[in-house]
């Protein structure tokens, strides 16, 4: 079938969908742990009953964490309206409210997607999107990802059909001169690596989908994939085209069975209509897609350890060169790319350079894209153009800290990024820049962190995750995170010296110069950056023993305030799980700090009207145990 | 397990293995499924794998060990995660994890004896914004602490008990 046909069929599909009444639930993962599915039963009972035939579609997420589940419901000749955190009892006033009647149900909603002159937000005058700017992830949430004539209707697949018509050699040039560069995190020119793929001699060459985003804290390829999965497809089978390849695999985490089962559907209905396989839309090109699943391992996210994985061994870095692009899977040519770097080429190719390269700084070109998440008040999913500062992600785009806290750094790239403090709020964010902040975009997490996250704790979380997933090939990986670790265990719990500073950060140059790869390369950086920009807590924790943000367990004690504590209230007493709790009926509790475990669950359990839990650091400016009616803490 | 799963996990493990013979799988699809099967790696099952593909058992030993989501011992009844990604741990990750460990009995990464719970810590589940998250069973425990965590245990507990 040529593709006007195909295009046509889609566009009358969704045309005719928009012509009725339908909803939208956003369903991937994140949806789903906040209830989705649940929503979606809902939807259907209460349509049933009512006797109603309306769509109800799953779809992938619109990037709003804060607001899942969330809900659209389309009307023809009314307005679109997303609603957020819907739950289920809130259905039968959605189906009963807007659905069959005619109130908006505004107390639910978040607002609409066409202008209007009543009380309901404008989606796109909202503070967050007007900061954003979506290229890869402009489809997400608003269309079935099962059904692929929901993508080419809104323009998928175009951008192919146009590169089936151009040499392989203009496509590789109009991505050299987009200057995109891969997001895998380290920003290599996408470009010359299509470009010495292309070149390299061998058959058959492979194209490679890196979705093994293993880095803790970041979650956009799985959303892309989960929502907009055509878009990926359709940048890998243009690379293919670009690079002489017959055959492509998404390397997909098996920790991601949702994103699985959507690029499978996808694959078999590009299959289905032609837009995969055997003569791909009458080109005489060639291309299959095959998924290859993963198990789990950081250091899979690096391209050689990537394809020692999908070979069946242990994925474990080779040295380089050979460039994948010359020696990859079974040592042939293989091209290897990150999710959103293959999901920017449909846009490039369809668009244009000048619509992309005009977005973005000098040397850093286009959007990037990042999941917000720890201290602040909106997390989920960005895509901003690059150079915007990290103020603005903070302040307008992820809507300031939590509860008005103070903010205090913001981890970007994970376990190989770096903290950024409050001073440097100001740089824009790109590949080198971020670089140059002793930080890396990375895979794209960004971490808030507030006053009461100890930069030193935060550290050693990450050097613990390292030391753990070192594959364990270079010595300086291996024993060094292992060292870093245990120096910072000691700093934790107060048992370092001054002098380890110094052995941290020489310890910490060592490594990035011993390791072969990315993984060991940046194991150091978020040792580096909070020596370099929170000095003064790593003294605190060695010299005073005192942990500033009352994280470091051995740093800290619990202490109830004798004169807020209701002498009536036993909570605490009721859930100490080592007894260390005393204090009659009538009595003010006393906790024995001896037999105290440090779990916190009495803080969390002391009613708020009293708050009379408090943690204390150093140790030793607990205040003396005061003892009323005989009965003392230390007898217990 | 009892004899009759063991027969019928013996023939789907000769399932998988037949399969890939006609499809030519990986060693890592192949051993997900296994695990699929029988909740575990067990040795027997990879010495058959290595047999198929003509690998050293050694060479399969080493990928299941390497790999996270391998396991070699089968999980309780319950199988509990606790996230442990950056932004559970900044939000109290640890003190889930720990209060677990001591209401359980069990250290992270075993199974109770009665086999009724056993207690994984994972890197990230991808739900940031409900952190510290747990999962017991597939169901996600969002927004957790170390009481909340103790507290959904409870129907866990309890629909073990009749069994005992």
């Amino acid at each position: 079938m040529i593709f006007e046909e195909i295009r046509k069929r889609a566009v009358d599909q969704w045309e005719a969908l928009r012509n009725e009444t339908h909803i939208l639930v956003g369903a991937a993962t994140c949806g789903r742990a906040a209830g989705a599915l649940d929503v979606i039963d809902a939807f259907k009972n209460e349509c049933s009953r009512q006797g109603l035939d309306v769509p109800i579609i799953p779809v992938g997420c619109i990037g709003l964490c804060y607001a899942e589940p969330l809900v659209i419901i389309s009307k023809p000749e009314s307005l679109r309206i997303a609603y957020h955190n819907i739950t289920q009892d809130f259905v039968p006033r959605l189906v009963e409210g807007y659905i069959m009647g005619d109130d908006p149900c505004l107390e639910l909603a978040l607002g609409t997607f066409e202008t209007d002159d009543r009380e309901v937000p404008y989606i796109p005058e909202l503070p967050r999107f007007e900061h954003e700017l979506r290229i890869i992830l402009r489809r997400g949430g608003y269309i079935d990802p099962e059904n692929i004539h929901h993508y080419i209707a809104n323009g998928g697949y175009g951008s192919l059909e146009k590169a089936l018509r151009m040499a392989p050699e203009q496509i590789i040039e109009e991505i050299k001169k987009s200057g995109l560069r891969g997001r895998g995190g380290a920003g290599f020119h996408t470009g010359l690596k299509w470009e010495s793929c292309h070149h390299a001699n061998g058959t058959p060459k492979y194209v490679v989908c890196n979705a093994d985003e293993g880095d803790p804290g970041a979650f956009m390829d799985r959303i892309i994939l989960e929502s907009d999965p055509h878009e990926v497809i359709e940048g890998m089978i243009i690379a293919g085209y670009a690079v002489g390849a017959q055959k492509g695999y998404i390397y997909v985490r098996a920790e991601y069975p949702l994103a699985i089962d959507r690029i499978r559907n996808a694959l078999r209905q590009g299959e289905e209509i032609g837009i995969l396989g055997e003569n791909i839309l009458g080109s005489g090109f060639c291309f299959h897609i095959g998924i290859a699943e993963g198990a789990g391992a950081f250091v899979s996210g690096e391209a050689t350890a990537l394809v020692a994985a999908m070979e069946g061994r242990r994925s474990e870095p080779r040295l380089r060169p050979p460039r994948l692009a010359e020696a990859g899977l079974w040592g042939l040519p293989t091209l290897l790319n990150n999710v959103k770097t293959f999901a920017y080429v449909p846009f490039i190719i369809g668009s244009g350079i000048d619509e992309f390269t005009s977005i973005g700084t000098e040397k850093s070109k286009g959007t990037a894209v990042f999941t917000l998440a720890g201290k602040i008040q909106s997390p989920g999913l960005a895509e901003v153009p690059m150079g915007t500062t990290l103020r603005s992600v903070v302040y307008d785009i992820a809507g300031g800290m939590l509860n008005e806290k103070q903010f205090k750094a913001v981890q970007i790239g994970g376990p190989s990024g770096g903290c950024i403090p409050e001073s440097l709020l100001d740089i824009p964010i790109d590949f080198d820049s971020l670089r140059e902040a002793g930080s890396m975009m990375g895979s794209g997490g960004m971490i808030f962190m507030d006053e009461n996250d100890c930069a030193v704790d935060t550290a050693r979380f990450f050097l613990d995750f390292t030391a753990k997933e070192s594959c364990g090939k270079c010595t300086m990986c291996r024993m060094g995170t292992l060292q870093l670790l245990s120096i910072l265990d000691d700093i934790t719990t107060g048992k370092a010296k001054m002098e380890d500073l110094e052995l941290l950060r020489q310890l910490s140059e060592d490594i990035k110069m011993g390791s072969l790869c990315g993984l060991g390369r940046s194991a150091p950086n978020p040792v580096l950056t909070t020596l370099r920009y929170f000095a003064d807590e790593y003294r605190a924790h060695i010299l005073e023993k005192r942990c500033p943000a009352l994280v470091c367990k051995d740093l800290i004690a619990y202490y109830i305030l004798p004169e807020k504590c209701d002498r009536a209230c036993e909570h605490c007493i009721l859930v100490c799980p080592t007894e260390a709790i005393k204090g009659g009926k009538g009595e003010i509790k006393v906790i024995n700090q001896e037999k105290c475990s440090k779990c916190g669950t009495c803080l969390e359990v002391c009613p708020p009207q009293y708050c009379a839990i408090i943690k204390i650091s150093p140790i030793c400016n607990l205040p003396p145990i005061t003892i009323e009616k005989g009965d003392s803490a230390e007898g217990g | 397990m009892n004899e009759k799963g063991e027969e019928r996990s013996a023939e789907e493990l000769h399932t998988i293995l037949e399969e890939h013979k006609n499809h030519g799988k990986g060693l890592i699809p192949i051993l997900l499924e296994v695990q699929k099967e029988f909740g575990y790696l067990p040795k027997e099952a990879m010495k058959k794998v290595a047999e198929v593909l003509g690998i050293r058992p050694v060479d399969v030993w080493g990928v299941a060990t390497f790999f996270n989501q391998f396991r070699l011992t089968p999980l309780g009844k319950n199988h509990i995660k606790v996230c442990m990604g950056t932004a559970c741990h900044l939000a109290g990750g640890r003190l889930v994890l720990e209060a677990l460990e001591r209401e359980l009995k069990i250290k992270v990464g075993e199974t109770s004896d009665d086999g009724h719970f056993s207690l994984e810590r994972v890197a990230c589940i991808g739900c940031c914004m409900l952190a510290p998250v747990m999962v017991i069973k597939d169901k996600i425990y969002p927004k957790m602490s170390s009481f909340k965590a103790e507290e959904s245990l409870i129907p866990y507990r309890q629909e073990s008990k009749p069994e005992d």
